[in-house]
């Protein structure tokens, strides 16, 4: 006898994602979240200067944009602080999470928080902190180009270094040690451990922290207000300058480019360990 | 004939293409201890989930004491479960653990703390109160669970593979609390387990699963004595399993060839056996006697062969024989070390003569039901 | 798994030493340096002399700055208290959502967060303003069922400027949330049902009580950076919403009076560390027992 039930049977614990107002919610946010960004980068093809109504298709602000010496001054500036911040905070990063890892030490707790401090604590006092050290040890202000952005990639590299740490940190934990006693017992040296066991099962972390490393770096305004100098511009606080100034659409065009970038980056990394992430509560 | 209080008729369960439960049917009495066993995957757990209300069967019906449980959703069914990793709410104490069940159906405190501590008592858990979960032994994780699903008086109670975290002498007493409680308390039990010595130990009846499907349900003694199929017949307890042929059938017994000799064997027969046919022989290990080859006379149904390997048990050994007339079949033989003849050497590449009676063999189909 | 320092200790201060220095100097060592500085005075232009005084703080403690730290403090309190309304739904509708979409999801609402403070603020004047496409939109909206419109003023007021806070801190309390949630043992919630509890019950009795330092470590990465936050409230406050930071960087830039400025950035200082200090000390049991909590 076979009787065929009903599928509007009553769901089970874990249905909230079916239910009305969660996508009443998802919905809101997203319009919240995305709206105004969209908007930005439509309007920055707007033919208008003041950039109020539409008033038509034009790339004539993205051409401005390429134009403008003190943008493109501050884009190079930008990627070179961005490289030089993610290859010194992946090796602070990685000696950070090894550390955490490996050893027991007394207070490690407090130093596992003091770890934290750089991204727990406001972005404003550690930008005057930092505006404060380097005029009292008197650090120079006119270094030549690269040295002259020393300050800011130095700043960079300190609030960016304790992200790198944790994320090589939750990827370590899944790191089988006895992967690496069978390495010892097959004759390998430390250095050929670390290098041909170690490295390749942190590769994954050792990318999306750097991908995020980066971007942070292009995207700080904050402290990198407070170190850097009429020289050393970065496009954050260019875009600043000019949002101050006149808001055309050639902010938004310079806007899009910076956006699209950094979207690329976080973007490539979100994706390629999506499945990592949606288990974070797993670690 | 009693009404069952719980009638499962026609339930099927598909995830994807993978049909966890096929045309289930089954009538389970009240003040029964049922089991249910089976291999991993044969759907025991579907089942249970099913009664519990956590799945919902694609057809069939499930009635509980006669109420159909279509569209009542979990809190609200008359039975409980316990669950494999027990469960228990982290952040509550014992005491709040096991008065959960209570509180949230309005049962007024003071009742609920009484029956709390009576429950208690009877788990044997009494001055555990106010312990966490996490500062519990496993076996005293397992109390508070039963516990908690006790104290609601549930017309049934479910436990899904409730000792399989526990040591094995752990194990053993607890079966042995189980079945104290069952009886003191007169609760229907339904015991989902993939180990068929506890279903033995503990159960009145068993339900044996594979593949989704039930393949019987009897007492234990039934199970084990007269296995309806091969499946049964080899998950439940060891089984030798013989091709062999009908050739005659004398009232209850029949004559069976196999392959392996010109001889006849005896077997027990079964209803609508047809001369001619092909069915498997079985006969358990601890049923088969050795002796010395040269008594090949004395005895009707009988094998020789060689030991070829023998496993020491503790207080018996399973001798491997190869059987002369065709090398590749191996017969399992247990004998218990007090039971060995002493006129007979059991050693390896000893030759044997092996023999049992007509009553302890079995004849089967030969093929998966 | 873990050694003891003894066994490998060129390892150990290999790893130990960088990290330890880089935070000595470009962070405790320019902390002590301001914290130095909050007890001194300006002796002329440039100079800065440490005579271990209270003035700097005793300022700080007048109306005119004490009421901007406390107005700061509310409107990052009620920052928090939004993100957590929005955040708490959208991470349990996340986190049970089928596994192909929980990825997608989920990066969906971190995405935005990776785009730069300054365009997402700037973006939402572009929305908001007096000319922009919320009123656009709601003018259109009014005259199709004729009622007159008057733009609405959206901007350069303390809405605004919680708004926007909400809109750059949202994912920081969402990822904690959903951590705490995907970490959650389901089977609770099945034996919680089946002992007879309603929906509501589940959440109250079961899941909240569980997810407890999650919501914490939420609202304390959204609350601490809204407190110190200095873009927001300048592009999209009004000349009364100025936040502290707003303050402090008018003293260092403007006014120049470090000495002063330092004060008011200990403020921030030590009430981060004592909101920290006061998670510890309160939540630490929870945290120890976390292990314990796979039951």
């Amino acid at each position: 006898m076979k009787i065929k039930n009903n599928h509007k049977a009553p769901k089970m614990s874990l249905d909230y994602f079916y239910q009305w107002w969660f996508k009443v919610i998802l919905c809101v946010t997203f319009i919240f979240l995305y709206a105004p960004i969209l908007v930005l980068i439509i309007f920055s093809f707007n033919d208008s200067r003041r950039n109020i109504t539409w008033r038509g298709f034009t790339f004539k602000y993205y051409e401005k944009a390429a134009l403008n010496d003190g943008l493109i001054d501050a884009f190079i500036n930008s990627l070179t602080i961005g490289i030089f911040n993610t290859l010194g905070s992946l090796i602070l990063g990685i000696l950070t999470a090894l550390l955490l890892w490996r050893f027991r030490f007394p207070f490690k707790a407090v130093y596992e928080g003091i770890i934290l401090l750089p991204v727990v604590m406001p972005e404003i006092c550690i930008g005057v902190a930092l505006l404060v050290f380097f005029n009292q040890i008197g650090w120079a202000n006119n270094l030549p180009w690269p040295l002259s952005l020393s300050k800011i990639t130095f700043a960079h590299i300190l609030f960016s270094f304790p992200f790198v740490a944790i994320i090589i940190r939750a990827r370590l934990a899944t790191f089988n040690l006895e992967q690496e006693e069978a390495a010892f017992d097959l004759g390998a040296s430390p250095g050929q451990v670390f290098t041909n066991v170690f490295l390749p099962h942190i590769r994954p972390a050792l990318i999306v922290s750097g991908l995020i490393a980066f971007t942070l770096s292009l995207d700080d305004f904050v402290i990198t207000f407070f170190t850097s100098g009429p020289d050393t511009i970065t496009v954050p606080i260019k875009i600043y300058s000019m949002v101050r100034f006149s808001v055309t659409p050639e902010v938004n065009a310079a806007s899009t480019i910076l956006l699209l970038i950094t979207l690329c980056a976080a973007g490539i990394a979100l994706w390629v360990h999506r499945a990592k992430i949606s288990r974070i509560g797993k670690l | 004939m009693k009404n069952p209080i719980i009638k499962i008729e026609g339930v099927t369960k598909k995830f994807g293409i993978k049909n966890a439960l096929e045309e289930i049917d089954l009538s389970i009495y009240e003040g029964e201890f049922f089991a249910i066993v089976g291999p991993s995957g044969c759907g025991k757990t579907t089942l249970l989930r099913v009664l519990a209300g956590f799945e919902v069967p694609d057809s069939g019906l499930l009635f509980i004491d006669d109420e159909n449980m279509r569209n009542i959703p979990p809190n609200q069914r008359p039975l409980n479960i316990v669950f494999q990793s027990y469960a228990l709410f982290p952040h509550m104490t014992v005491l709040d653990n096991i008065a959960f069940g209570l509180k949230v159906t309005g049962v007024p405190i003071k009742e609920c703390y009484q029956r709390v501590k009576t429950l208690l008592k009877l788990v044997k858990l009494s001055g555990l109160d106010d312990r966490f979960p996490h500062q519990l032994s496993g076996g005293q994780l397992q109390r508070v669970a039963l516990a908690r699903a006790l104290v609601k008086r549930p017309k049934v109670l479910l436990l899904d593979e409730p000792l399989s975290a526990l040591d094995a002498k752990l194990r053993n007493e607890m079966r042995q609390e189980l079945v104290r409680l069952q009886k003191s308390m007169g609760i229907t039990f339904i015991l989902v387990t993939h180990d068929q010595q506890e279903a033995l130990s503990t159960a009145d009846r068993i339900a044996v699963m594979n593949n989704g499907g039930i393949k019987q349900v009897a007492s234990p003694t039934n199970l084990y004595e007269s296995p309806s199929n091969k499946f049964v017949a080899d998950f439940i307890g060891s089984i030798n399993l013989i091709k062999c042929e009908v050739r005659q059938i004398e009232g209850e017994l029949c004559a069976v060839t196999t392959g392996l000799t010109k001889d006849l064997f005896s077997i027990k027969g079964k209803n609508e056996i047809s001369v001619g046919q092909s069915y498997l022989m079985g006969v358990r290990p601890e049923k088969i006697q050795l002796t010395k080859l040269t008594d090949i006379d004395q005895y009707d149904n009988k094998l020789a062969g060689i030991i070829n390997n023998i496993t020491y048990l503790g207080r018996s050994s399973m001798y491997h024989v190869k059987v002369s007339g065709d090398e590749n079949v191996v017969i399992n033989v247990s004998m218990s070390h007090s039971d060995r003849s002493e006129n007979i050497d059991l050693c390896i590449g000893e030759s044997v003569l092996m023999h049992w009676t007509a009553g302890s063999a079995l004849l089967l189909e030969d093929h998966d039901p | 798994m873990m050694k003891q320092v003894g066994s490998h200790r060129l390892i150990f201060w290999l790893t130990f030493i960088p990290p330890t220095l880089w935070l000595l100097i470009f962070l405790l060592i320019p902390l002590s340096i301001i914290g130095s500085f909050s007890f001194s005075e300006k002796r002329g232009l440039i100079d800065i002399e440490l005579s271990w005084i209270l003035n700097n703080y005793i300022r700080a403690a007048d109306l005119i700055y004490l009421s901007t730290l406390i107005k700061s403090i509310g409107v990052a309190g009620i920052t928090t208290v939004i993100c957590f309304l929005f955040g708490f739904p959208l991470a349990l509708g996340i986190a049970s959502a089928p596994p192909r979409w929980k990825s997608i999801l989920l990066i969906a609402v971190i995405l935005p967060f990776c785009v730069n403070l300054l365009i997402r603020t700037y973006a939402l004047i572009a929305v908001f303003r007096t000319r922009g496409f919320f009123n656009f939109g709601l003018e259109w909206f009014a005259d199709l069922i004729n009622v007159p419109f008057e733009p609405l003023s959206l901007l350069y007021n303390d809405t605004a400027v919680i708004l926007g806070l909400v809109y750059v801190h949202l994912p920081f309390m969402v990822l904690p949330l959903y951590a705490g949630f995907e970490g959650f043992n389901k089977t609770l919630l099945e034996a919680a049902l089946d002992l007879g509890a309603s929906k509501l019950e589940l959440l109250t009795s079961i899941i909240i009580p569980i997810i407890t330092p999650s919501i914490i470590s939420g609202c304390i990465l959204v609350f601490i950076p809204a407190l110190g936050s200095y873009l927001t409230p300048e592009l999209l406050g009004g000349p009364n919403s100025q936040m502290i930071a707003n303050v402090i960087e008018r003293q260092f830039m403007n006014a120049n009076d470090w000495p002063f400025g330092s004060a008011l950035s200990m403020v921030l200082v030590y009430l981060t560390f004592g909101i920290l200090a006061l998670r510890y000390l309160c939540f630490n049991n929870l945290y120890l027992d976390k292990n314990k909590r796979r039951l």
